[in-house]
């Protein structure tokens, strides 16, 4: 598999091209291919150690990270907070340099400071794979969403994509919008004015504050989760509020094209952003998005390691 | 008898107005006129310009209690470095100097161990808790400068109105960081279009204008001198600009930083570039210059604030704020206001001098016969490079990090002694 990708990390995917990010969207193809078979199995990463330190919980990312490895013959590590030497006060450098001197050749790393993941990439030799850093980015995560636009929709370019939510504490929102602007599709912002700033009308993406209008004309629309936590509490009066102005319910899904593509990163709240009978209904795509982002993780892992099939840990 | 004769050059002493070559000779500590005797130390300065002994009125020492990030010796090793030989320095040392006590301690100090002039300022609040005033009348009496809560603005306003109504009794400037907590709370850089796509919590100009403007309010009331530190937003030059014209007694004072840099600097999440208030918008830096240049804003200061190296090399939500500005400043605004034509040099020695030296009470600033001879002189054609490895202060966290920069100084006396010799001027004589 030749092409354009260069990097030892993964980042964010502002940084990256089209090109790139369609090189990572065909390497996913192809590894989604090999999920079908009855032998999932490939021997692209062995002998190369993958560490997954998640210094922030998360079950469906790590264990998507965990598996993806695992298809690709690595040896895999799963460290969190409570495991690692951090919940003892150990700083993220020194962690870091620990699995540097355990020559671990790939570090997946989920932590709830924005950067966090750069940090690591640039005082290590290791790969290092962003996994949410947050309100960062989630590079993968804007990556299996695109593959399964690209998938259900044959392209990207012209299509028009809402993203529904908090914006401004989103990390899915910002990997979204920079992967699918980039291959050319027009993406709209909506959200409550107090959780979607106006900035980021620079950024490439029009910005909203009401459904009306925005519905019906979208292709795809990507429900973010809303989490009612304290810095979410001094912005929207009441999660029922919220349900009552954003959340896609029945009625407002009548005014959709027919055809209109449903996405959720997950865990979805039923009845709040989205109704529990479209999350399961025939438009949904939300565990195509599951299952897609295995092979998304797999073609990264891939790639930042060098994508030389097997090999070491060099 | 001790003499030493700067022969030769450019003399610029903004209170006597005098703006010419000649001599300056310093004898026992003191300007002095008259011929040198024949055991004078003589240094040549042609080429150079001899300026008053510059001071920083926005210094973190950490001494007492946190001596790992720099230490009263190491931090006025680099004052003399950058050209200054006094300054004035905060009180948020542990503990914090919110008694006479550890001001008598901080000046005891720095007789025993420091190489620059070093004004304690106090706390307005006990603990900089922002909740009970401090003993200012005390901290008056044991030599204060100002009194100052700085990192931790006050955030209620009946408390700022009575530290006000009360400084005023002794005519002691009350200096404050200018941040709104609850519009900042958790914010570690600039809200804009950056901190939309870095992710980083914002900490919004708004914040600090606020402030701003109800220091303005306080300030007219009480009549009390008021200094609003290390301004950042072109709001908050505006509101400063509008009650100077109304004759209110507040001052604003510039850092090196907030005059050149902006927030797109923190892209690679590199924590050289976090500090407080944060780094603003071309915009902000524009009207920053704007209110330099028309004196809204009069006193150019550091804000040096030295951390250790693995206190800083941290996530950026987590890293302390702060960046050191002692060995960078001279060349910063040499070469940002002097150079770039927006101000003569005359005038920005006067504010790095003159100014704040009477301002504060002092009794320095000037190359008048009889001043006591705190001197710099600067080449400020000197082009060179910072490299943080070369300062003398323990903090290395600079954002100025293979900076070109134009101007240095080159040699500073305090009370008549030298202090800084960058390329042995005086042994060659």
């Amino acid at each position: 598999m030749s092409g354009v990708w260069q990097k030892k990390d993964l980042l964010s995917l502002r940084e990256l091209s089209a090109e790139e990010i369609g090189q990572v969207l065909s390497t996913a193809s192809v590894f989604k291919e090999i999920l079908g078979r009855p032998i999932k199995k490939v021997p692209a990463l062995q002998g190369r150690t993958v560490v997954n330190l998640f210094i922030e919980p998360s079950t469906r990312t790590r264990i998507s990270f965990e598996l993806a490895a695992v298809r690709l013959s690595a040896d895999v590590v799963s460290l969190d907070k409570e495991t690692s030497s951090i919940r003892k006060g150990e700083t993220l450098q020194d962690t870091a340099k620990n699995l540097e001197a355990l020559q671990a050749g790939t570090i997946v790393i989920r932590h709830r400071s924005a950067g966090a993941a750069h940090f690591l990439a640039q005082r290590l030799k290791a790969s290092v794979i962003n996994a949410g850093d947050g309100s960062h980015e989630h590079p993968t995560q804007g990556l299996l969403d695109t593959f399964t636009i690209r998938e259900r929709l044959g392209k990207i370019e012209g299509v028009k994509v809402l993203i529904i939510g908090d914006i401004v504490h989103s990390r899915v929102a910002r990997s979204n919008l920079w992967a699918l602007t980039k291959l050319g599709a027009k993406v709209k912002l909506v959200g409550p004015s107090t959780l979607l700033p106006k900035e980021f009308a620079e950024l490439g993406v029009e910005v909203a504050h009401h459904l009306d209008g925005a519905l019906e004309e979208a292709d795809v629309i990507n429900l973010l989760r809303i989490q009612h936590e304290r810095q979410v509490q001094a912005r929207v009066p009441s999660i029922g509020e919220y349900a009552t102005l954003f959340g896609l319910n029945s009625e407002r899904f009548k005014r959709c094209k027919p055809g209109v593509l449903l996405m959720h990163p997950g865990p979805i709240h039923r009845g709040v952003e989205i109704a529990s009978e479209l999350a399961d209904g025939a438009n949904s795509v939300i565990l195509d998005q599951v299952t897609n982002g295995l092979a998304v993780r797999m073609a990264v892992l891939y790639l930042v390691s060098g994508g030389k099939g097997v090999g070491g840990d060099s | 008898m001790n003499e030493i004769l700067l022969q030769g050059g450019l003399v610029v002493d903004p209170v006597s107005q005098r703006e010419a070559k000649g001599d300056v000779l310093i004898r026992d500590g003191k300007i002095a006129a008259g011929k040198p005797s024949k055991d004078a130390v003589v240094i040549q300065v042609d080429g150079l310009v001899v300026t008053p002994g510059l001071i920083d009125p926005h210094v973190h020492l950490r001494e007492p209690g946190q001596s790992a990030k720099e230490t009263i010796a190491t931090g006025t090793a680099a004052a003399v470095a950058g050209g200054f030989t006094s300054v004035i320095a905060m009180p948020n040392t542990s503990p914090v100097a919110d008694g006479p006590n550890t001001i008598a301690w901080m000046k005891q100090r720095a007789r025993e161990t420091g190489v620059a002039n070093v004004f304690p300022t106090g706390t307005i609040s006990i603990g900089q808790k922002g909740e009970q005033l401090a003993p200012i009348g005390s901290l008056r009496q044991a030599g204060v400068v100002a009194i100052t809560d700085d990192g931790h603005c006050i955030q209620s306003a009946e408390l700022m109105r009575r530290a006000l109504e009360y400084a005023r009794m002794f005519d002691l400037p009350v200096l404050d960081h200018c941040e709104d907590k609850s519009l900042s709370a958790g914010g570690v850089m600039n809200e804009g279009k950056w901190s939309r796509i870095l992710g980083l919590p914002a900490w919004p100009g708004i914040a600090e204008e606020v402030i701003v403007s109800r220091n303005v309010l306080l300030a007219e009331l009480t009549g009390a001198r008021v200094v609003c530190q290390h301004m950042s937003t072109a709001g908050s030059i505006r509101i400063l600009r509008e009650a100077k014209k109304r004759g209110v007694p507040i001052e604003g004072e510039a850092s090196p930083h907030h005059l050149t840099l902006t927030d797109d600097r923190v892209e690679g999440y590199d924590t050289s570039f976090k500090m407080n208030p944060p780094l603003r918008t071309k915009a902000d830096v524009e009207e920053l210059r704007r209110g330099v240049v028309d004196g809204t804003i009069r006193f150019l200061a550091t804000d040096h604030a030295p951390h250790c190296s693995y206190e800083k090399e941290v996530e950026f939500d987590e890293a302390p704020f702060g960046v050191v500005g002692l060995e960078t400043a001279l060349g910063i605004y040499l070469t940002e206001l002097v150079h770039s034509g927006l101000m003569p040099l005359r005038e920005v020695v006067e504010r790095m001098s003159a100014f704040p030296s009477t301002y504060f009470g002092l009794g320095r600033g000037s190359l008048a016969v009889g001043a006591v001879a705190d001197v710099t002189v600067i080449d400020t054609g000197r082009a060179w490079t910072v490299k943080k490895s070369e300062f003398r202060s323990l903090g290395k966290n600079t954002p100025f990090e293979g900076r070109e920069l134009k101007g240095r100084a080159v040699l500073t006396i305090v009370d008549g002694k030298i202090r800084h010799d960058l390329d042995g001027r005086a042994g060659r004589s």
